[in-house]
């Protein structure tokens, strides 16, 4: 077996130096709760491992204007532990909580559950949700991308060869805003979503939703953005009939594997009940502030 | 093969390690610094046997490398007890007889402690989401979560 080395940056420059000198045969490290058992089972051999978490850009939670960056290599538990961070996406913390763990969150990343990008990424659906924008960086420079437009399928990006994926960016938002992610598994913890759906939602001063994301987990090769969900709550006051409509746009949107976890006909039954769920806990959150 | 030489500190002591890039600090504990109290069960990050406290944060060692230690203060189940006293988890764990084969003990007690620290008066449903994350085939959990609630309340002094 040859060498395998490591390497731990500190600068960013000094990263995309480092994957375009490797020509394809590096990965970068952030949690490596993914990459260190895909490397011990011999599903992945790399020649050098970029260590990224030394970078201070991709370790920082920042509020800038209302809006919140944070390091795509910052640990899972410190974001939920980020206070602020917190009460303005608790939807977006809600699939933060649900990846592994404790001690799995406390080494993954948010920039990592992307960037492996399973299907049944549960931070995913609820990124996308709430517009969140990536920044990302490589060898022809920096770029900033929504999160719905980087996984493409299992294990796949649209990340060009030595692209890092550096922070991610949740907008400012607007007053009477929430946002809630929820999900189906056979067990509380410790499980992979069958089916997961994250919503944001805004309500204008009479509690009529004036703007809507919705997002399907697990239900196709990629989180699905929908915007026929979206348009099933836009103008309603997010009422009996509204939640109705929008259960039906889930479930016609999904495109679902069917396996041991969950057939197809359960999956997209349970995406309209997954989804009328967030639904319901993001208006209420809405209403709260 | 060039190693990396890394030093960190184990339960207050510092060390001074070599490693490869791809031993995990869970090997790096067991095989190169003989601490083998920590024990490896899954080696996938999903039984919690390996877990270890690195810079107060919970986690599994099979799933963070040796080299990346560096630095690093890590406690392990070796640094519980103070000489020949247990720590009040250790001892309620034997009260209850909250294990049996014992192989998930040592990750049960370092996170339980990891919990406490954090919350020191922990609702069952608190102590049974904290220790999701270990895995014991023996006892059922109810026993452990009893000690774990018994050794909060007796840590509290309540």
């Amino acid at each position: 077996m040859s060498e395998m080395r490591f390497e731990a940056p500190k600068t960013l420059q000094a990263a995309v130096a480092l994957l375009a000198a490797a020509n394809g045969r590096a990965r970068i490290l952030a949690g490596g709760t993914d990459l260190v058992i895909q490397m011990r089972s011999g599903r992945v051999e790399p020649e050098l491992l970029v260590d990224i978490k030394g970078i201070p850009e991709m370790n920082a939670i920042a509020l800038d204007n209302g809006a919140y960056r944070f390091g795509a290599a910052v640990g899972c538990m410190d974001l939920i532990e980020h206070a602020g961070l917190a009460k303005a996406w608790p939807g977006v913390i809600d699939g933060v909580k649900l990846i592994g763990s404790i001690q799995v969150k406390a080494r993954a990343s948010v920039g990592g559950n992307l960037c492996n990008a399973s299907p049944a990424a549960d931070s995913v659906p609820a990124l996308i949700a709430a517009a969140a924008v990536a920044s990302i960086i490589g060898p022809k420079g920096r770029r900033e991308v929504p999160v719905e437009n980087i996984p493409t399928g299992p294990g796949k990006t649209s990340l060009a060869p030595g692209e890092i994926v550096v922070s991610i960016l949740l907008p400012r938002r607007p007053p009477h805003s929430g946002d809630a992610y929820v999900r189906f598994t056979p067990r509380t913890e410790m499980d992979i979503a069958v089916v997961g759906a994250g919503v944001n939602l805004t309500l204008d001063g009479g509690g009529t939703c004036v703007q809507a994301r919705v997002c399907l987990g697990a239900v196709a090769e990629r989180a699905l953005l929908v915007p026929e969900c979206a348009a099933a709550l836009v103008g309603t006051k997010v009422d009996a009939a509204a939640l109705e409509r929008l259960a039906a746009a889930a479930s016609a949107a999904c495109r679902p594997i069917d396996d041991k976890r969950g057939t197809r006909e359960f999956r997209i039954k349970v995406a309209g009940v997954m989804v009328r769920r967030a639904a319901e806990l993001a208006l209420q959150r809405a209403r709260g502030n | 093969m060039t190693k990396h030489r890394v030093s960190a500190t184990v339960n207050g002591d510092a060390v001074e390690f070599l490693c490869e890039t791809q031993q995990t600090l869970l090997d790096v504990l067991r095989d190169e610094l003989k601490f083998t109290g920590t024990k490896e069960g899954c080696g996938t990050g999903d039984c919690g046997a390996c877990s270890v406290t690195v810079d107060g944060r919970l986690m599994c060692s099979c799933l963070m490398l040796g080299v990346e230690a560096e630095g690093k203060s890590i406690q392990t189940i070796e640094g519980m007890a103070s000489g020949d006293s247990l720590h009040p988890l250790q001892q309620k764990f034997l009260e209850h007889a909250a294990l049996q084969c014992g192989i998930c003990t040592p990750g049960m007690l370092i996170a339980a402690r990891s919990l406490l620290e954090r919350k020191p008066d922990p609702t069952e449903e608190e102590v049974r989401y904290w220790l999701a994350g270990n895995l014991c085939r023996c006892t059922g959990y109810h026993k452990i979560v009893e000690a774990v609630l018994d050794a909060a309340r007796e840590m509290r002094g309540a």
